[in-house]
């Protein structure tokens, strides 16, 4: 088997990850999705830093890894607040902005 | 061109009295009508200075001229507003100051009781100051104006007492009407310019040689079109009848006298273009000759004394049309037929102005009869224009009259024959009817409502009548002895070779008198032997009932003009309000409803957006895909 | 170490890790989408991650494979599992859907998504031989990094530095809850205590053990009157009825036999 097979559960990762965003209506499965789909991102930069012979990929990964880090702690934050708030933590109830 | 500084004077006096008067309002209620009068008079005068002048200059140096500003001058089209005054025009001055001021002096005492004397004669001033520009005016720009101007005179002055609607409905009629005349005379003004480059009298009639006959024939018949509307012609001669609500110095001054010989003028100036353009020369003859017809025809049924002579006068103006179809020899009688016509036409209608003022405003002749004994000096002036337009000798209408038919007969061949008949026959019938309003109204029995109590009129109203019966009288042998109105006008038109008489005059005239005769026994048998009814008998024969309706004239108009127009307006609003409007309307509509639609987007769910989102990011790959590769 | 033995193509080991955890991942995923709890979500991501983590090594990225594990799978889902708990463990979705075609136009949009990158990654890497990280990895996985990031990189190094501590004062702001109302003063309190329902806390509640009759958590304190305090025993054990009579660790009882012996 070669390399490009792990882009190739790359792309499903992600793929599945988009999916679970559309479909899940619970905002903290919504946003472990999103996780997954930048998980699946860092398989395929450390595949092509497999297939390219050179560390760039990884470095890119590390970098996805930390920023992702610091998103879901302000993510969770606010999800909490807005629990407090509406005492829901479903996505459809915060549908105010609709015509 | 001799120049003159005091032309301007012949207008401006009247045009200022109308000014004062309009704008001055209630305040000038007390001596509005003198200073009107005077107005009117003083213009008079300077055209009586102007004709002593010009008396005295040698015939080529006649022609005065004045101008005004410099109009308009754009790129190669460069009018002047002047003012000429040659011999034709002077005719014209002279009769609409004079018969203009007598009708002035008579309305002091026929509207004494009418509160609105005062703009009555502020209307009358203006139509003397139209009037004037219309006839002094030296190119068909400033004419144009002036027929405007009357236009405007006249619509003001039918509809003056404009409470009745109907009034007000019979002014819109004329002036409506006028309206298509005066298209054709825009229109005429307009070939002018395309093929000659001048709108001036003495441009054109340089040029006129020079223009393709085909130009001079479209001119010729906008401008026979714009003759027709003004002066009732056929075939838009509707609209003379109803003219006849307006008080009856309008009808006396305005539809008598000037306003509707304007159009014999206008042919008679344009004789440079007639005369190089002969198919419109034909026109304008069949046109005369059919409304002589047409306007004697209709007479012989109006029982209303006032349309009685307004067909009169429009029978009158077809022979003076037919004039100044029949070439260079033509003009000068058409004109002296219009200065005589004047004369016994406004007398007349004076003179029924007369008998309605005696007779409670009626004016049903049914409702007359023997009016002589109680009305005697009316009696005697109406008589003296019946004789007149009768064409008896030596009255005015017999000169001018008989040389019409003379040179109608002259004018050779089965045209010159077809032609002198009908204007015998026009003769007879207006004889017939003319005799019909004498024997109504004046002799036989008694018809009058209980409450008539007729009565000779005041000084102010009988002396005006005097003095145009006398113009009736004499008007006639003082323009044609020696030739007279021959001579002074013959600098103006074409040289004319002499004809060969078809027929002596003394058999003309025979035969001429002959017809009158006849007419003149036909009405006197049919009315003086049976009695005279109140109310018009309705059994009456089909021809009779034809002609009562005058004609059909305003059916036909109705029915081929108005209702066609009027479906096209009503197609053209529907089709503004549904077509375009709907347009645009659809337009909005459309961007209303496909931000509805667009709208539905906006469901607030976040997961909604996010699927777009998904959307447009497997739409954004694919383009780069396909752009790449 | 070399674990993607040859350059191009991955040995048999890897190959059988690879098709063994492949489809585990996938499976695991899918799973996380369609249960109705989301703390079993929650498992299941953790447990792809350690899959990723797995691969990771497997290519030779020994750092980012531990680093996953630290901080992912360690750190963030952790973290994920405390917010459930805060939000509701018991939280579960329906799995019906209520915007009227959202599942099928997802689905399809993301298949569609799918196919596109399985076909453009495909066509980048098809034929192309993979070079490997041998020569990278000469000094070691972690010199290999370092080397990269501290050179080339510094200055985003820097600046995600600064996000993370940003991040942490921003998680603290948001988290905050201010006082609704504002710290009561002494005064205030005082005030409450001598002016509140009834005097029986005017003084405060008695220290710990002061009421108690035994040192076991299901013997309540009795009150001054011979009742057991409420209080004391903790809610759960009294609902599931474990609560011993404190009567029978009487203390006079006791007192009367040592005057007894007397």
């Amino acid at each position: 088997m070669d390399a490009s097979n792990y882009l190739y559960i790359s792309a499903l990762l992600f793929t599945i990850g988009a999916v679970g965003v559309v479909v899940r209506r619970n905002a903290i499965v919504v946003f472990m999705c999103i996780e997954l789909m930048l998980n699946a991102a860092n398989l395929s930069f450390v595949t092509f830093s497999r297939i390219n012979g050179d560390l760039n990929g990884q470095v890119m990964a590390f970098f996805t890894m930390v920023v992702a880090a610091c998103e879901v702690v302000v993510g969770l934050a606010i999800i909490v607040a807005i629990y407090r708030s509406r005492r829901s933590a479903s996505v459809d109830d915060a549908s105010l902005l609709k015509r | 061109m001799l120049t003159s500084t005091s032309l301007v004077y012949l207008i401006a006096l009247p045009l200022a009295g109308s000014t004062i008067l309009l704008l001055g309002g209630r305040r000038t209620d007390k001596w509005g009508h003198l200073l009107a009068t005077l107005m009117s008079a003083s213009s008079f005068a300077v055209g009586l200075y102007q004709l002593f002048l010009m008396i005295d200059r040698a015939p080529e140096s006649r022609p005065v001229s004045q101008k005004l500003f410099e109009w308009i001058s754009v790129g190669s089209f460069n009018v002047d507003a002047g003012l000429l005054l040659d011999q034709l025009s002077i005719c014209f001055v002279l009769l609409i100051t004079g018969v203009g001021t007598l009708i002035h002096i008579y309305s002091i005492s026929y509207m004494s009781e009418d509160r609105d004397r005062r703009r009555f004669f502020a209307y009358l001033n203006l139509f003397i100051a139209a009037m004037l520009i219309l006839v002094l005016g030296d190119s068909y720009l400033s004419l144009y104006v002036g027929w405007e101007g009357v236009g405007l005179a006249s619509y003001l002055l039918i509809g003056f007492w404009n409470q009745k609607p109907a009034y007000a409905t019979a002014s819109k009629k004329a002036f409506v009407m006028n309206r298509i005349g005066d298209m054709g005379l825009s229109l005429a003004i307009m070939i002018a310019f395309a093929s000659m480059g001048t709108v001036s009298f003495s441009g054109v009639a340089e040029q006129a040689p020079n223009t393709s006959e085909a130009a001079l024939t479209g001119m010729g018949i906008m401008l026979l079109v714009a003759a027709a509307g003004k002066s009732a012609q056929f075939p838009l001669q509707a609209w003379l009848g109803d003219a006849m609500a307006g008080p009856t110095p309008v009808s006396a001054l305005i539809h008598a006298a000037t306003m509707v010989t304007a159009g014999v003028y206008l042919i008679t100036r344009s004789n440079f273009v007639f005369d190089a353009a002969p198919t419109a020369q034909l026109l304008v003859v069949i046109v005369g000759a059919i409304t002589l017809i047409f306007g004697a025809l209709i007479g012989t049924a109006k029982d209303d004394i006032k349309k009685a002579l307004a067909a009169s006068t429009m029978s009158q103006i077809g022979y003076m049309i037919l004039a100044t179809g029949l070439g260079p020899i033509g003009y000068a009688f058409a004109i002296m037929h219009l200065i005589t016509h004047g004369f016994f036409k406004a007398g007349m209608f004076l003179g029924a102005g007369s008998v309605m003022h005696g007779m409670n405003d009626e004016v049903n002749m049914r409702k007359y009869g023997a009016l002589r004994k109680f009305m005697p000096i009316t009696f005697v002036t109406f008589g003296l224009g019946y004789l007149a337009i009768l064409g008896v000798p030596p009255f005015a209408g017999f000169y001018s009259k008989d040389m019409i038919i003379e040179t109608a007969f002259n004018a050779g061949g089965t045209k010159g024959i077809l032609l002198g008949s009908l204007t015998l026959l026009g003769a007879a019938i207006t004889a017939f009817y003319m005799t019909r309003v004498m024997i109504l109204t004046f002799t036989g029995t008694k018809r009058w409502d209980d409450d008539a109590h007729p009565h000779e009129s005041p000084w102010l109203m009988w002396l005006p009548m005097a003095i145009l019966a006398v113009g009736s009288v004499t008007s006639g042998y003082l323009l044609y002895h020696n030739k007279l109105l021959v001579h002074w006008l013959e600098p103006l038109f074409a040289p004319h070779g002499e004809h060969e008489e078809l027929l002596k005059p003394i058999v003309v005239s025979a035969l001429a008198l002959t017809m009158v005769a006849i007419g003149v026994a036909i009405a006197v048998l049919k009315y003086t032997r049976q009695k005279v009814e109140a109310i018009a008998p309705t059994e009456v024969s089909r021809i009779t009932k034809f002609v009562r309706q005058d004609l059909m004239q305003d059916r036909f108009n109705e029915a081929v003009f108005m209702r066609p127009g009027q479906a096209l307006t009503n197609t053209l609003v529907a089709t503004d309000e549904v077509v375009i409007d709907g347009a645009v309307r659809g337009v909005g509509a459309v961007a209303m409803n496909s931000g509805s639609a667009l709208r539905g987007l906006q469901n607030g769910f976040v997961r909604s957006y996010a699927a777009l989102i998904l959307i447009g990011a497997v739409a954004l790959i694919a383009a780069i895909w396909v752009v790449v590769s | 170490m070399q674990l993607a033995l040859e350059v191009g193509r991955t040995a048999a080991p890897e190959a059988v890790m690879f098709w063994i955890l492949g489809p585990l991942a996938v499976g695991a995923s899918l799973a996380m989408l369609l249960v109705k709890k989301a703390v079993h979500s929650a498992i299941l991501m953790a447990f792809v991650m350690i899959i990723l983590a797995i691969f990771y090594i497997a290519q030779d990225a020994a750092f980012l494979g531990i680093v996953q594990v630290v901080v992912y799978t360690g750190a963030v889902m952790m973290l994920f599992l405390f917010i459930l708990m805060l939000v509701g463990v018991d939280s579960s979705d329906s799995l019906t859907e209520t915007i009227p075609g959202l599942r099928p136009l997802a689905i399809t949009a993301a298949v569609g998504f799918g196919g596109l990158m399985v076909a453009l990654l495909g066509r980048a890497t098809l034929g192309r031989t993979s070079v490997g990280l041998s020569a990278a990895n000469a000094d070691g996985n972690v010199q290999g990094i370092a080397q990269l990031l501290f050179s080339t990189y510094v200055w985003p190094f820097e600046v995600v530095s600064a996000l993370l501590v940003t991040a942490a004062i921003g998680a603290m702001v948001l988290a905050h809850q201010p006082r609704s109302a504002s710290k009561t003063t002494q005064r205030q309190q005082s005030i409450e205590r001598f002016r509140g329902k009834s005097l029986a806390t005017a003084a405060g509640l008695p220290a710990p053990g002061v009421f108690a009759r035994h040192n076991a958590v299901d013997v309540p304190a009795l009150l001054p009157d011979g009742s057991a305090a409420p209080s004391s025993v903790n809610a759960s054990l009294k609902a599931r009825g474990d609560v011993l009579d404190s009567n029978t660790f009487d203390l006079k009882k006791i007192s009367t036999q040592v005057e007894e012996e007397k």
